[in-house]
C-alpha cells in the first residue's frame, strides 16, 4: 500500500494530496500571499482525516517549480523540514508536468503543452506526452523562454495547458500553428496529480533524501545588476 | 527546554542549539558574504536561494556536532522578521514544518530581540533592567529592557544605521565589501589627530541618532585631500579613524546619557558594531567612571547567528507561547508589538 502527501505553492493555488493506494484525497484553495498560512493546516488535516501519521507515509512530495520562486521555497522548506522530522524520503515532481497531467485527468489529451508565466515576458515550457502508463512523460528538457520562441513539438495533435496559455495564447498558438488543438489557460497545479506522479517516481527508486529537495528554476539569471 | 534555532533574515544561515540547563550545546554559522561581495550588497534573490541549500545541512550538523538524536529537541525556533522576506520565509517554513514534524512547539523570534538578548547567552550574564545599545547593519537604537518583551525605545537613527554608515564610508573609501570590519581595520593605522569629524546630534538633549552626514563629510574629505596629498593610502587610514573615532564618541555619549536619564547601572550593547574593538574600549571606560558595567555578546554572536535566535525563542517557548500551525514572517515588525514574557 503506498502512501504519499504531496503538496504545491507553486503558484496562486495552495494545495496538498495524500494518495493512499489509488484513492486520492485534496485540498485545495487560490490563495495568493496565504501559503504559510494554509499549507501545514492543510497537511495536518488529510492525516487527520485518513487517520494516519506523517511517519505512516512512505513520501512526501512537492512541486518543484518552475513557478514564482518565493512560492517554489515555500513548498521546498516545508517539505524539507518535514521529511527530515520523519526521516521521510523526498520526490521532486515538475509543476509543468503536474499541469500537463490534471489536463488527461479531465479530459484525456495525451499530448500536451504546458505554458506557466514567466514574466519578463517569457513562460515556462515544457512537452509531454502521455505513456502506457498513463502518466506524463517529458519530450524534451523544459525551458524558459519568449514566448515567440518556444521549441514546436513534434508531429500534430497537441493540446496546451496552463496559465501561461491565457497570457501569450496568441503568441504561443501563432508559433504551433497546425499542431495545436486546443488550449485551456485554466488548468493549473494541483497537489492530487502531483502524488499521482510521485508515487511512480517512489516505485521506480527515483526519489531524494530531505538536503536534496531543492526548487527548479529553470531561469538562472537573476540579477539585472552589473556586477561592481 | 532544548531549544534548535534557526536564523535566515539576511545573509547569514545560523543554526543553533540552547539548553536552558545547560546552555549553548552546538552552533554554526555559513556566511554568504562571497556570493554578494561581487554586486557590494546584498541581493535578495540570491540569498533566498542559498538559505535554501544550506539550512538544513547546518540543522543537521548542529545536531550530530551536539551528539544529540532528533528526538531530544523540544522546540524549534526560527526568525521571523525583519529582514529580507524571502529569506525569512525560508527558515520560517522550514522551522514550523520541521516542529510539526517532530510534534513540539515552535515560536517565530524577533530578529532584533535575538541580538538584545545575545548577551544573555555569556557568563555573566546581565540581569534585568538594564539599557541595550543595538547597533547593526539595519537599525540603531537605545532600548529600555525591563524584562523580555518589555521594551522602551528611548532613541534610533533618523536615518542610517551605524553599521550601514559604516558600510557606506567604507565603499567611499574604496574598501571591499562587507565594508565595516574593514574599515576598523584600516582605522587602526590611522592618526586620531589629523582630521576632526562632527559628533552628530550629540550637542542637543534627546537620544537619537543621525548617521547619514558622516558619509557625505568623508567623501568632501577625500575629495579635498587627495587633490592635495601624496600618500592616499596614509590619508584613507586617517580619515578612517576620524569617522570611526565620530561614530564611537556618539554612541558613548548616548549611551552615558541614557544610563542618567532611566538610572540604570547596566549597559549592553548588540549587534554586529559591537563587534567593534574601539567602541568596546571606549564604552567601557566611560560607563564604568559613571560607575555602571558593560555587557556584550561575543564577536561571533555580534552579527547575525542561530545561537541568539534559539536563545530567544526557548525564553518565550518556556513563558508558553507558541506559534500556530503556519508561518507568516514580517519584513518590517516594530519590536514594541511583541507581547511581554
Ligand atoms: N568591527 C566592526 N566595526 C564596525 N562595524 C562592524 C564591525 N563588524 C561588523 N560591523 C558591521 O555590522 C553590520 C552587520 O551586523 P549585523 O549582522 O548585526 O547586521 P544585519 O543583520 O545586517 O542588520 P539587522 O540586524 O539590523 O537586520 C555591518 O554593517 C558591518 O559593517
Ligand atoms: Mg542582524
Amino acid at each position: 500500500m503506498m502512501k504519499i502527501l504531496a503538496i504545491d505553492t507553486s503558484n496562486e493555488a495552495c494545495s496538498a494530496a495524500l494518495l493512499v493506494n489509488q484513492a486520492v484525497d485534496q485540498q485545495f484553495e487560490i490563495a495568493p500571499r496565504r501559503h504559510g498560512e494554509l499549507i501545514l493546516v492543510m497537511m495536518q488535516r488529510l492525516l487527520e482525516q485518513a487517520g494516519l501519521e506523517l511517519r505512516d507515509l512512505d513520501a512526501l512530495a512537492f512541486g518543484c517549480g518552475p513557478g514564482s520562486f518565493t512560492g517554489v521555497r515555500i513548498s521546498t522548506s516545508v517539505i524539507q523540514g518535514a521529511a527530515f522530522g520523519a526521516e521521510l524520503p523526498v520526490v521532486p515532481i515538475s509543476t509543468l508536468a503536474a499541469i500537463a497531467q490534471g489536463q488527461f485527468r479531465r479530459e484525456g489529451h495525451r499530448r500536451l503543452l504546458a505554458a506557466l508565466d514567466a514574466r519578463m515576458d517569457e513562460v515556462y515550457w515544457g512537452c509531454y506526452e502521455v505513456g502506457e502508463d498513463n502518466l506524463v512523460e517529458l519530450c524534451r528538457a523544459e525551458e524558459v523562454c519568449p514566448p515567440e520562441r518556444v521549441e514546436p513539438p513534434p508531429g500534430p495533435g497537441w493540446q496546451g495547458v496552463g496559465p501561461g496559455w491565457g497570457i501569450h495564447g496568441d503568441v504561443l498558438a501563432n508559433r504551433i500553428g497546425s499542431a495545436l488543438e486546443g488550449a485551456n489557460p485554466n488548468g493549473v497545479c494541483e497537489s492530487r496529480d502531483i502524488a499521482l506522479l510521485a508515487a511512480a517516481e517512489l516505485a521506480a527508486g527515483r526519489w531524494v533524501p530531505a538536503e536534496q529537495a531543492i526548487p527548479v528554476y529553470l531561469r538562472d539569471q537573476v540579477t539585472r545588476v552589473a556586477k561592481a | 527546554m532544548r531549544v534548535l534555532g534557526i536564523e535566515t533574515s539576511c545573509d547569514e544561515t545560523g543554526v543553533a542549539i540552547y539548553d536552558d540547563r545547560a546552555g549553548l550545546l552546538a552552533h554554526a554559522v555559513y556566511s554568504q558574504v562571497e556570493i554578494h561581495a561581487e554586486y557590494g550588497g546584498v541581493v535578495p534573490e540570491l540569498a533566498s536561494r542559498d538559505h535554501v541549500r544550506k539550512t538544513l545541512p547546518l540543522i543537521r550538523q548542529v545536531l550530530e556536532d551536539a551528539g544529540l538524536a532528533r528526538a531530544s529537541i523540544d522546540g524549534v525556533a526560527f526568525t521571523a522578521g525583519p529582514g529580507l522576506i524571502g529569506a525569512l520565509l525560508v527558515g520560517s517554513a522550514l522551522g514550523r514544518s520541521l516542529a510539526w514534524a517532530w510534534k513540539v512547539p515552535a515560536i517565530g523570534v524577533h530578529h532584533m530581540e535575538g541580538h538584545l538578548l545575545a548577551p544573555l547567552i555569556e557568563t555573566p550574564a546581565p540581569e534585568f533592567p538594564f539599557v541595550a545599545l543595538l547597533v547593526s547593519g539595519g537599525h540603531t537604537q537605545l532600548v529600555d529592557v525591563i524584562g523580555i518583551g518589555r521594551y522602551r525605545i528611548l532613541g534610533e537613527s533618523l536615518d542610517d544605521a551605524a553599521g550601514e554608515a559604516f558600510d557606506k564610508t567604507a565603499k567611499i573609501l574604496g574598501l571591499p565589501y562587507p565594508g565595516g570590519p574593514e574599515l576598523a581595520r584600516l582605522a587602526e593605522s590611522g592618526d586620531p589627530k589629523r582630521f576632526r569629524f562632527p559628533r552628530p546630534m550629540t550637542d542637543r538633549p534627546g537620544l537619537d541618532f543621525s548617521f547619514s552626514g558622516l558619509k557625505t563629510f568623508t567623501l568632501n574629505t577625500l575629495n579635498k585631500e587627495l587633490a592635495v596629498s601624496e600618500d592616499s593610502q596614509r590619508t584613507k587610514a586617517d580619515i578612517a579613524r576620524a569617522f570611526e573615532e565620530a561614530v564611537v564618541d556618539t554612541l558613548v555619549i548616548k549611551c552615558r546619557r541614557a544610563l542618567r536619564e532611566t538610572g540604570r547601572r547596566r549597559l549592553i550593547l548588540a549587534g554586529g558594531v559591537s563587534a567593534n574593538r574601539r567602541l568596546r574600549e571606549r564604552m567601557d571606560a566611560a560607563i564604568a567612571a559613571e560607575g555602571g558595567e558593560t555587557y556584550y555578546p561575543r564577536p561571533m554572536f555580534c552579527t547575525d547567528n542561530g545561537a541568539m535566535i534559539a536563545f530567544a525563542g526557548c525564553q518565550r517557548l518556556l513563558a508558553g507561547q507558541t506559534e500556530p500551525l503556519a508561518f507568516h514572517p514580517r519584513a518590517r515588525w516594530p519590536m514594541g508589538e511583541l507581547p511581554p514574557v
